[in-house]
């Protein structure tokens, strides 16, 4: 757990991170596709501008969002490098043996990389603002019309309670047990393919079986507990829609109206 | 001195909001040969402080000498560092992996590249050693019993032979039984085979049966390092740490301010009944 990276909720006291999850998760998705319907630079620009406000908003220093980008530089770098070679356009900017480099295509470029520099803070932005758990909550509130039809959407929700609940223990555990063997003598970072392969067993035989207890005693307290699935249970915290969803959605809103004024008239 | 530490300091996730600093400004010397007992209250800081000492966690600032001979240098082979200062982590029982105990307690030996003979040879030792029943050797370690266990994940450590040998609570979770036996077994341990010991515990009474000097923690740092006999003279300032000195030290503690000449280096119940005896004959006769 030496590098938190993408996808760690951290604790900050903002406005965003007070705002209800529901709330925030549907708009990371307005706003995740606002991004992609921006078709010039104004649109796109005014999209960049709201997303550098709510990441001040949010009170996430700005470090944590380039480091979530850090892990996926190259695919951005990828992805831009493919847009210019291949798009071809009738401005010839210059050539050389085989690859012919258009305008267009260095436009597509930069678009596609702050298209794709956009998904990750926006998405890392919810992570950072929300607890895992109150993003489970949400989207199980939000699935919850698919009841109707028969699909048990407490179940899910609650499954991928406990697998996020559980991610952090199994890092700290891996970690554990990896240092326990590296004691031994292990060594797991050269050699050849084979033996590294050979040094993950003694690592996954624990883990396995750590984790198959922890699953037994998990199931235990639970029905210690009484857990007997989602019929009937009532929530010590339930979801409450406030004034500061209604300033977040309001903005959201009149980013979305700019962006296809800007598009259409621009 | 075998190891020592130059103003260390260890950080978990610096820069962030967990930010947290473990392990304070150490400066410790261990000698050769010397028994110690690592205290202090639950987050001060003792499973980090050893976990530097065999090179698993690079300190923040500061530098740590095994032989004189700073181990962070850049040519320095860390993994050969691991065979001679051994560590048993807390929980050790949740590392065993391998099909059989033997070949479990042969992993270290193994990776330190040693011939066959020399392996079987020293895992029947270390089975020896932790009081392991040779015929529990072909079973499977997720057959033994707890207890067992622990004693099997110790063996796999002593079997590289450490110079030093660091454990990390070895005695949490067990009956008083199968405490007295891992205390008892590490003495013996360390007189025989004349190597460094280093044990961590919260548990001043297991300080006391075993170690002759005791390094207390607090909040990350060195509170105390002196011979056990002087850090339980403290007893007051041990307390308001959060630390209890052993019970028969304090009621001998009581006895001397009341006028009774006690000596004061009675840490265990078996020193107090002899000294006490040896009291009451000595009233008789006069
Ligand atoms: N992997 C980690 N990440 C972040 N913080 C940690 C980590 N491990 C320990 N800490 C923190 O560092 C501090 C010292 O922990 P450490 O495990 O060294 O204490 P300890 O003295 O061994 O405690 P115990 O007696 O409970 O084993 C604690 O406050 C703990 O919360
Ligand atoms: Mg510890």
């Amino acid at each position: 757990m030496k590098d938190l990276t993408f996808g760690q909720y951290l604790p900050y006291d903002s406005f965003i991170h007070k705002s209800d999850p529901r709330t925030k998760l549907l708009l990371t998705l307005g706003l995740i596709v606002t991004a992609f319907v921006s078709f010039n630079f104004y649109s796109l620009g005014l999209v960049i501008v709201f997303t550098i406000m709510a990441m001040i908003v949010s009170k996430v220093p700005i470090s944590f969002y380039l480091r979530s980008l850090k892990s996926i530089w190259f695919f951005v770098l990828l992805t831009a490098v493919l847009n210019v070679i291949y798009i071809k356009g009738d401005n010839l900017l210059f050539s050389f043996w085989i690859i012919k480099v258009y305008a267009e295509g260095i436009e597509k470029a930069i678009f596609i990389a702050i298209r794709i520099a956009l998904l990750i803070f926006i998405s890392s932005m919810l992570t950072y603002t929300t607890a895992p758990t109150a993003l489970t909550d949400a989207i199980e509130r939000l699935l919850s019309p698919l009841m109707k039809i028969g699909i048990d959407t407490h179940m899910f929700a609650m499954m991928m309670t406990i697998a996020i609940r559980f991610i952090p223990t199994l890092i700290e555990e891996t970690n554990k047990i990896m240092s326990a063997q590296k004691a031994r003598g292990a060594n797991m970072d050269s050699g050849s393919l084979l033996s590294r392969v050979k040094a993950i067993i003694p690592i996954l035989i624990p883990l396995l079986i750590s984790s198959v207890r922890r699953a037994k005693e998990l199931a235990d307290a639970m029905e210690c507990r009484c857990y007997h699935g989602g019929k009937g249970r009532t929530r010590m915290n339930s979801l409450k829609a406030s004034w500061r969803d209604a300033v977040c959605t309001l903005s959201a809103g009149l980013l979305l109206a700019g962006v296809i004024l800007l598009n259409v008239f621009l | 001195m075998i190891l020592q530490t130059e103003n260390l300091n260890y950080v978990y996730s610096e820069k962030t909001p967990f930010e947290k600093t473990a392990v304070k400004n150490v400066n410790i010397g261990i000698g050769e040969n010397d028994f110690i007992g690592l205290i202090g209250h639950t987050g001060s800081g003792k499973s980090t402080l050893v976990q530097h000492l065999n090179g698993l966690l690079k300190p923040t600032s500061g530098k740590i000498y095994f032989e004189g001979k700073n181990i962070f240098d850049k040519d320095y082979d860390l993994n050969a560092l691991r065979f001679k200062v051994g560590l048993v982590f807390q929980y050790p029982e949740y590392q065993l992996f391998d099909e059989t105990v033997e070949k479990d307690i042969a992993f270290g030996p193994r990776n330190m590249g040693l011939s066959e003979e020399e392996i079987s040879q020293r895992v029947e030792e270390a089975a020896h050693i932790v009081g392991l029943k040779p015929e529990l050797l072909s079973k499977s370690p997720f057959d033994l019993s707890g207890g067992e266990k622990r004693r099997a994940a110790i063996a796999g450590v002593i079997a590289m032979r450490p110079r030093v040998l660091i454990l990390d609570e070895p005695t949490a979770g067990l009956d008083p039984v199968g405490r007295n036996r891992i205390l008892e077994m590490l003495k013996n341990y360390r007189q025989e085979h004349n190597t460094t010991v280093i044990l961590v515990s919260h548990s001043m009474e297991d300080v006391a049966q075993v170690a002759d000097k005791a390094l207390v923690m607090n909040k990350g740092e060195v509170f105390m390092y002196d011979t056990v006999e002087k850090v339980f003279s403290h007893g007051e300032e041990l307390e308001k740490i959060g630390l209890n000195v052993p019970y028969v030290t304090k009621i001998f503690a009581k006895l001397r301010a009341n006028g009774v000449y006690v000596p004061t280096d009675v840490f265990t119940l078996d020193k107090a009944e002899k000294v006490l005896l040896k009291l009451l004959k000595r009233e008789g006769k006069e």
